[in-house]
């Protein structure tokens, strides 16, 4: 039971981490490499006024999100448009988008680094509860329930609704998306910023339990991307799906077998998936 | 935002951009010190909080007293630093490019054990002095023959081990625990060789080891760690820890709510953010390093370093790192030139008066320095060390509150 709620709970750290990527790969072709620097911008703001106005993190959300959709539609409007224009085929913007975003890690770095050099030390509702007879930190289970209605409100507007329809059909296909009618660039604006909106509001929550600096922001992109990749890019229930089996195996790994092997561990689900399933777990095979 | 930060951001903008600052100033008016250590990478929250602002409070004191003795006058410290993205491989390029381009006249160590260890042979082939502080290994000997100008100041693997195991040793004798010691380590470099002392250490000072599990560096969820350790019934709970996880671990030893009356974490113990973040709760909790904060030279040392950069120090190597640069400092003086050959046997052969006291070197290695400390009502007090004073009597972690 231990070995459940843990690893469902990291599972939903997991989710919060990949789901805003999954957004981006997904639907604007952009693989975000600034993705983990998004998540502890999130985090360096919960940090900032939390420590200093006492404002709680849940409060935080609020304000990250929204400023994070407007600074990542500034970013695909104004840096990332141009690439897409000139790219003649995904392969090419992939290219591009890769080393666009690795460039803005780097700059995110170092604005972060100027602002606090240290550690995001604080620690927000590390309370214990118990669940299902298991201990935990209440704040990681704040951030699962955050986590579950953030994946299940993509989820709910991806598959039943008008705008929601648009998105998924860009994430299938661009050119014929184009070619019915939609927007593409504009969906694709969209998709982007809400997909640094969710990184950034995931980075914020995992920062009251995970102590975070500025530089730690590749770790979580490493994680993103490997989540992203099995789970099948474009499709949130392959994210999710993958951030589930990751956590419960990490967590029987390292309680049953050894802490050690953690790494070991999810690297090995990831190689198999690649071979057995070289598209993810949702994907849909190329044509 | 503080100008300050502005400030740091052009310094960081240059760096990135792989151009030096204060060129301007022109060769021979100042005594030119390069620094190369992490801003960024995974050791930059450390390096930021121990080296950088010790380097920035030495260079504005020298700068306000006039500069360094040299040469019949005074001259200013032009400082240039590096970020070598904690990789050892950027460390040596910034410092090639320090000693080729720069011509820099001293340098001052790396941060890490690492990269003192990666980078001791390019000090040593520009005849440098390399006064490393946060360098532990039980290499000292080994290094300090091969490298005549690497000296150590913060004690080896074995001595930081043996300052743990006296502690627990001690309290079973007084019947205050029993035997029983949890044990675990980051898989990292640091943390496997305090593991593998301690395996040898432990067990030979009468205490059993009855959980020893290592976990990955930047592991996200440590709770099945703490529960296995928990589970094991232990007297004391020891973690050869780095600093994400020495505030992950404590977390979890919280929410578990662990009943150890010894609770030990690694780095970032002695950080002030350790205690900012986890407040009375940490209280009787031993960490790594120490220091006397009641001790009048150290009292104003960490105030004229919250003065000049806004942080508190930690209680541990930011001491010695202000005292490693008070020991370049006395030296150059002594001598009175820009002669690294000279001032390195000057190092060799003097005792400076520092902040921790008199410092002397035997076979390039300082015996003054703390091992382990403990928060007791708020600030973070050694417990023991070497040659050290101020040391004060351990007490036994009773909860979490």
């Amino acid at each position: 039971m231990d070995i459940l709620v843990s690893g469902l709970l990291l599972a939903g750290t997991y989710a919060l981490v990949a789901i805003g990527l999954n957004l981006q790969y997904g639907v604007a072709r952009i693989m975000n490499l600034a993705n983990g620097e998004m998540l502890v911008l999130g985090a360096l703001a919960a940090f900032w006024l939390y420590t200093t106005t006492q404002v709680s993190p849940l409060l935080t959300i609020f304000l990250v999100g929204p400023v994070a959709f407007v600074g990542n539609w500034l970013i695909y409007r104004f840096l990332l448009t141009p690439l897409v224009r000139r790219s003649k085929n995904q392969g090419m913007l992939e290219v591009d988008s890769i080393l666009a975003t690795f460039g803005m890690s780097f700059f995110l770095v170092g604005v972060m680094v100027s602002l606090e050099g240290g550690f995001f030390a604080y620690k927000y509702l590390s309370e214990p509860i118990v669940i299902l007879g298991s201990i935990t930190g209440l704040n990681r289970f704040v951030a699962f329930l955050l986590a579950v209605l953030i994946g299940g409100a993509l989820y709910l507007w991806l598959n039943h609704s008008r705008s929601g329809a648009a998105v998924r059909a860009v994430a299938v296909n661009t050119e014929a998306a184009g070619l019915v009618g939609i927007n593409v660039p504009g969906v694709s604006a969209l998709a982007f910023a809400i997909g640094g909106a969710v990184t950034s509001v995931g980075g914020a929550l995992i920062s009251t339990f995970i102590t975070l600096d500025a530089s730690i922001g590749v770790i979580f992109t490493m994680k993103a991307l490997i989540i992203v990749i099995m789970g099948g890019v474009g499709d949130i229930r392959g994210a999710i799906v993958a951030a589930i089996i990751l956590g419960l195996v990490e967590t029987t790994v390292a309680t049953l077998i050894d802490p050690g092997l953690t790494l070991v561990a999810a690297y090995l689900i990831f190689l198999l998936v690649l071979l057995l399933r070289p598209q993810g777990l949702f994907g849909k095979s190329a044509t | 935002m503080k100008r300050r930060n502005i400030l740091k951001l052009a310094a960081a903008a240059a760096l990135a951009g792989g151009l030096s600052l204060g060129n301007a100033a022109f060769a021979g008016d100042t005594v030119k010190i390069g620094a190369v250590a992490p801003k960024t990478g995974p050791l930059a929250g450390g390096s930021t909080v121990t080296h950088w602002p010790n380097i920035e409070l030495w260079v504005k004191q020298v700068n306000e007293r006039g500069g360094l003795k040299v040469d019949g006058t005074q001259k200013k410290i032009e400082l240039i630093e590096y970020d070598d993205k904690t990789n050892p491989g950027e460390h040596i390029k910034a410092v090639q490019r320090l000693a080729t381009q720069d011509k820099v006249d001293f340098m001052i160590a790396p941060y890490g054990t690492g990269f003192h260890i990666a980078a001791a042979p390019i000090y040593a082939k520009y005849g440098y002095p390399m006064i490393s502080v946060t360098a532990i290994t039980d290499q000292i000997g080994e290094l300090s023959s091969r490298y005549p100008t690497m000296f150590f100041t913060l004690g080896s693997t074995t001595s930081f081990v043996e300052g743990v195991r006296d502690i627990l040793v001690d309290m079973h004798k007084a019947g205050t625990i029993g035997n029983k010691v949890a044990m675990v380590n980051v898989a990292d470099a640091f943390g496997i060789e305090l593991a593998d002392v301690a395996r040898k250490l432990f067990p030979a000072a009468g205490l059993e080891i009855v959980y020893d599990k290592s976990y990955p560096l930047g592991t996200p969820d440590l709770s099945p760690v703490m529960k296995g350790a928990k589970a094991s019934g232990p007297d004391a709970f020891i973690a050869w820890s780095y600093p994400p996880d020495t505030f992950g671990l404590t977390e979890q030893a919280i929410i578990e709510n662990l009943q150890v009356k010894v609770f030990y974490t690694a780095v970032a113990s002695s950080f002030p953010a350790y205690g900012g973040a986890f407040g009375s709760k940490i209280n009787n909790t031993l960490g790594a390093g120490g220091s006397n904060p009641s001790d009048p030279k150290i009292a104003a040392w960490r105030d004229a370093h919250k003065a000049a950069t806004g942080l508190d120090a930690d209680y541990w190597a930011s001491a010695n790192t202000y005292v490693s640069l008070q020991i370049l400092e006395q030296a150059i003086e002594g001598i009175g030139k820009t002669d690294s050959a000279a001032v390195t046997e000057y190092i060799k052969t003097h005792t400076f008066d520092t902040i921790m006291g008199d410092i002397s070197f035997d076979q390039q290695n300082s015996a003054k320095y703390w091992t382990v400390g403990q928060w007791q009502d708020g600030v973070f007090h050694g417990v023991k060390g070497s040659n050290v004073d101020g040391a004060v009597a351990v007490r036994v972690k009773d909860g979490w509150n």
